[in-house]
């Protein structure tokens, strides 16, 4: 109960930050939108069909929505930063909730946050041709909720053991852009050069990113477009089972480091 | 350990790499006191109340707040305890309003309370009318006010006080006294207060002094003062070393000097300064003569002032806050 009231208080919180921070929803829409209007118009012509039915525009969509949420969450770790340096921490720190509901609640701020930015890029889905059959959301949402946890908790850990915003920087921009890069987001990860192709399978990035393209393109890009492991093409259920497992390690390792901070 | 103690201190140590910041701390603290720790800045005290509210771990040594260890029991201790930080530690993009209704939240003030309680702390630091302000458009004086109403605002069992008043107008700052001293009255709170502000340790029931990580005397402000002995006579002359000198050999009095001024602590000082004026050789500029501080308690135990630096500082930031509140009138 207790717990439970500080994990809500935290996620409230970083709510309404965000609420405030109108500038801050619409200035990180512009970045994937720019991707998408101009990568997607740009390439679609060159390229063709990906899969059958499937062109360049299409293909990068439930991408760069997935890109969305990874970013999102992935940088959500920056208000540990950010209260670090203005101080909030503290009062966080010494408040008589458990560090584990501390981390919890970030954790699930960043997610949720992450999961509302995705769902505004998916409102564009018509422009890009895409029609998403009703039944498809009520998968996709919880899908797009998982994978921002995932990445949330990872954002918070690393957040939680960098002092200053220019390390935080540094350390987002080393590790988030080749995470994003090789995660499928931009091409299909069959047929790569062997080297490319080991470091997208060991990226969990990449089964989040399948999981919302297959709940996306619905079957027809499944069977042709699907990230295969050691011969087999991986399911939405195998993908979150992937990204389930990853997340469930970087929120312990996030509880555990709240709950060591000096 | 006793019952009676509510904040009990054991041979506390806390050693960064190469710096003992305390060293050998033991004291303890009754229920309901005021207990001020009193020092320059950079001797320790910040660490002390780091250790006491469960954000730093002590090197050895143990510490209990209400019979619960600071390092084993950090939840029971943090339920008890209220801070009020040096540095701000508040959230300048959320409201004043909303900066409360977090605290109150997360240390479960009941809801048939919560808006009563936060009206009442937002009148007392006259911040009711500024609540739905973003807490970033307030002044350092205003942050420190509504700050100060959140430590209150759960009605803890000790209050920390980390340097509460700094850049406080003499007003608020009484006020804040009034209502802190209530409280102690009504609920029986502790106060821990760590300054460096001579008049405000005057607040306290007893007073620990701190140089260099270490305690150095502990005992009520009064009884402290008169450890000084007396009644303070300040001397400006032609030639200080001179006149220092001729106070040893004429009356055996051990004079300090602080380069402008020699000090010495005197029996009956009114008496003394017409004898001093008529016998002393070397030539007298200027003299005084005052009731022992605990300034003047500070210098003799350790030699030397409470470091002019941070007093300096402070008077700086005392005149922008002062030029501020001016303008805006």
């Amino acid at each position: 109960m207790n717990s439970l009231r500080g994990i809500y208080t935290i996620w409230y919180r970083d709510l309404l930050r965000f609420w405030r921070d109108k500038m801050r929803m619409i200035t990180s829409m512009a970045f994937p939108l720019l991707f998408l209007i101009v990568f997607g118009s740009g390439l679609s012509g060159a390229m063709g069909m990906l899969a059958p039915g499937v062109d360049f525009s299409k293909f990068m969509f439930p991408g760069i929505i997935g890109m969305t949420v990874l970013m999102t969450s992935f940088m959500s770790g920056v208000s540990v930063v950010w209260d670090r340096e203005f101080g909030f921490l503290k009062e966080v720190l010494v408040a008589p909730i458990s560090r584990v509901a501390v981390a919890a609640g970030k954790t699930l701020g960043g997610a949720t946050i992450a999961l509302i930015q995705g769902i505004l890029i998916l409102l564009f889905a018509p422009i890009f041709g895409l029609t998403l059959s009703p039944g498809t959301l009520p998968q996709l949402l919880p899908v797009m909720f998982l994978v921002a946890c995932a990445l949330s908790a990872m954002g918070i850990f690393l957040a939680s053991r960098i002092k200053s915003m220019e390390a935080h920087q540094a350390v987002m921009q080393l590790l988030m852009f080749p995470m994003i890069f090789l995660s499928g987001v931009f091409f299909p990860v069959n047929n790569l050069p062997p080297w490319m192709n080991i470091l997208v399978k060991i990226n969990p990035a990449t089964y989040g990113v399948d999981s919302i393209r297959q709940l996306v393109l619905g079957a027809q890009s499944a069977t042709s477009l699907g990230v295969t492991v050691l011969g087999h093409t991986m399911s939405v259920g195998e993908d979150l089972m992937v990204v389930a497992a990853f997340g469930l390690v970087m929120v312990i390792l996030a509880m555990w480091s709240f709950s060591t901070q000096e | 350990m006793s019952n009676s103690h509510i904040i009990e201190v054991e041979h506390l140590v806390k050693r960064y790499s190469d710096l003992v910041a305390v060293n050998d701390v033991s004291f303890s603290v009754d229920q309901g006191e005021v207990f001020g720790l009193l020092g320059p800045n950079g001797v320790g005290k910040t660490t002390v109340i780091n250790i006491l509210c469960t954000l730093s771990r002590p090197t050895s040594g143990k510490a209990f707040i209400n019979g619960f260890d600071v390092v084993h029991q950090q939840s029971r201790v943090r339920q008890c305890i209220g801070l009020v930080f040096q540095d701000p530690s508040l959230d300048d993009r959320l409201t004043a309003l909303e900066n409360l209704e977090f605290h109150s939240r997360v240390y479960n003030i009941p809801t048939s309370v919560r808006k009563e309680r936060i009206e009442q702390m937002l009148r007392m630091v006259e911040l009711w009318e500024r609540r739905r302000d973003i807490v970033k458009t307030f002044s350092g004086g205003m942050k420190r006010r509504l700050e100060i109403a959140r430590g209150l605002l759960h009605r803890p069992k000790v209050l920390f006080l980390d340097e509460p008043t700094l850049g406080l107008d003499p007003q608020t700052r009484r006020r804040l006294w009034d209502f802190i001293l209530g409280l102690r009255q009504q609920e029986g709170t502790t106060v821990f207060l760590t300054t460096h502000y001579m008049d405000e340790a005057g607040y306290a029931d007893r007073i620990a002094i701190m140089d260099y990580g270490k305690i150095i005397a502990l005992d009520s402000p009064q009884e402290l003062k008169s450890t000084v002995g007396g009644d303070v006579i300040s001397l400006n002359t032609e030639d200080n070393q001179r006149a220092q000198a001729e106070l040893q050999k004429r009356y055996q009095i051990e004079a300090r000097s602080d380069g402008e001024h020699v000090s010495f602590e005197i029996a009956n000082g009114e008496r003394f300064i017409p004898i001093l004026i008529k016998e002393l050789d070397t030539e007298i500029l200027s003299i005084s003569l005052r009731r022992p501080t605990l300034d003047d308690v500070f210098l003799k135990l350790t030699g030397h002032q409470l470091r002019d630096e941070a007093v300096k500082s402070e008077l700086k930031e005392m005149m922008r806050q002062y030029g501020r509140h001016q303008r805006r009138r």
